[in-house]
């Protein structure tokens, strides 16, 4: 029994490899993309517009008010990379309705590529956002001696926010997989759906952490004060 | 249940390709779209609070002018009232003034009739005394009218006042002698003869004498003499009778006025 999708491999050339993690993950790059591009290019300004593009706008203005909620006052900046977040991990996780189909965010490799993304994005929007000497003065905030412990923390958010979501999704998977060989009947249809709404909710719980790591880190001193 | 590295890389390229496309094919578009929406959204709710206000505007503006209007509509109302009532009396007085005047030419108008009828008759009557008296004095004294006119003018010139007579011989004596007569009818050659005879009494001297016919006179007889004049005719008989029938016409008159003025009134 595979436990994660790393271990089907279709090709392999010393380091470089083509498992099922990767080869889903186009596949759900390549739904989001071309379902993405067919909805909008129709788009209508007017203020009759079709179903696909009012779903579409649901889910948009949703992300953008619960970045907004989080704290972050100009949530279109960020809506690009949370709203991805979002987005991959809903879709790779509401694909396991499909028979024979294995998450990606089920494998290590997948969920530690997301958490070194975010990881990476808290610097990257802190010091855009307020210039890196202001960025690396929050480390050692209130006092220098909090600076090891701040970067403790960074890591250990970043491991946690990785295992959370593999943990989740693996045992899921797992879980069906154990009762589809205890019973076969039934069961594994209602753990099923107890993994699409766990699911469900790992992808909006990365996504939220995500944008209150970012908020923190973009957040004004002063604000923050206040 | 160990990471691999190079699925942990491609998976991070694979999250940031996906972080492209969807921001170029979802989030952009979406935003825009709604952007657009709102704008126009906002723009149409603008047009309509602008259409609004220019709606209450034109409704205060016509309301103003249906004020203003009604006010003028009064205004005309009333001075074409005036007007009217000026215009009524103005016609009314002119009216007036014409009947008035309408009156006064009917009056005299009738005032000539009357004239006339009265200078007719005075006409008449003396033709009608003179014929009545020629024909009575003919009957009564078996001599004609002419011949008694003679008479008695031969009479009154006999019947003279003293400073009458003088007056008429000083005039004669003054100028050529010679004395105009002149009579309604053509005096006979014996009459003729009697009246120089009387006038040369009078004169004392021979005069020369010229005859002439006057119808105006009414069988009556006219001497002149450098500018004096002695006369007599009937008309003098006339005059009284005239007198009395002018007073007759004027009282018949004055009823007929009274009587129209009472039924105008």
């Amino acid at each position: 029994m595979k436990l994660s999708p790393d271990e089907t491999i279709f090709w392999e050339h010393g380091f470089i490899n083509l498992n099922l993690t990767i080869a889903t993950t186009w596949a759900i790059m390549l739904v989001l993309a071309v379902a993405s591009w067919m909805i909008t290019k129709n788009l209508k300004k007017d203020l009759q517009i079709s179903r696909w593009q009012s779903l579409l706008e649901i889910i948009v203005i949703a992300i953008s008010n619960q970045i907004e909620e989080i704290g972050i006052t100009q949530p279109r900046k960020y809506i690009g990379f949370i709203g991805t977040l979002f987005l991959y991990i809903a879709t790779a996780n509401l694909f396991i309705i499909f028979p024979w189909y294995q998450a990606p965010t089920g494998s290590i490799s997948t969920t530690t590529a997301l958490a070194v993304c975010v990881f990476l994005a808290i610097p990257f929007f802190g010091i855009a956002e307020k210039g890196i000497k202001d960025y690396l003065k929050s480390y050692v905030q209130p006092t220098i001696i909090m600076l090891p412990f701040n970067l403790i923390s960074e890591i250990s958010r970043t491991l946690a926010l990785a295992i959370r979501l593999f943990g989740n999704i693996m045992s899921g998977g797992i879980i069906v997989a154990i009762l589809l060989s205890v019973a076969p009947l039934l069961f594994p249809i209602i753990m099923n759906a107890l993994g699409l709404l766990t699911g469900m909710v790992q992808a909006y719980i990365f996504s939220i952490l995500a944008t209150v790591y970012i908020a923190a880190a973009v957040k004004n001193t002063k604000s923050m004060k206040t | 249940m160990k990471i691999d590295w190079f699925t942990v890389i491609a998976q991070v390229i694979n999250f940031i390709i996906l972080v492209w496309l969807l921001k170029r094919f979802l989030y952009k578009p979406i935003l825009n779209a709604l952007d657009a929406r709102e704008k126009k959204i906002n723009d149409q709710l603008a047009d309509a609070e602008n259409k609004k206000a220019e709606a209450k505007f034109e409704r205060d503006e016509f309301i103003r002018k249906n004020e203003n209007f009604d006010a003028d509509k009064q205004q005309l109302m009333e001075e074409a009232v005036t007007e009217t009532k000026a215009e009524r009396e103005r016609l009314l007085k002119e009216a007036r003034n014409d009947a008035d005047a309408l009156k006064k030419k009917q009056l005299a108008t009738l005032k000539e009739l009357q004239n006339n009828l009265i200078e007719e008759f005075e006409q008449n009557v003396q033709r009608e005394v003179f014929s009545v008296s020629k024909k009575v004095l003919a009957d009564i004294a078996s001599i004609n009218l002419e011949e008694q006119a003679v008479n008695n003018f031969i009479e009154q010139l006999s019947a003279l006042k003293e400073t009458e007579r003088n007056q008429f011989i000083q005039s004669f004596k003054s100028g050529e002698n010679h004395v105009l007569v002149q009579s309604a009818f053509n005096l006979a050659p014996a009459l003729q003869h009697k009246i120089e005879i009387a006038i040369d009494n009078l004169l004392g001297t021979a005069t020369a004498f010229d005859f002439k016919v006057k119808p105006d006179l009414i069988a009556g007889i006219e001497i002149t003499a450098n500018g004096y004049k002695l006369a007599w005719s009937i008309s003098e008989y006339l005059d009284s009778l005239i007198k009395n029938v002018d007073e007759t016409e004027s009282e018949k008159l004055k009823s007929i006025t009274k009587k129209e003025s009472n039924a105008k009134s």
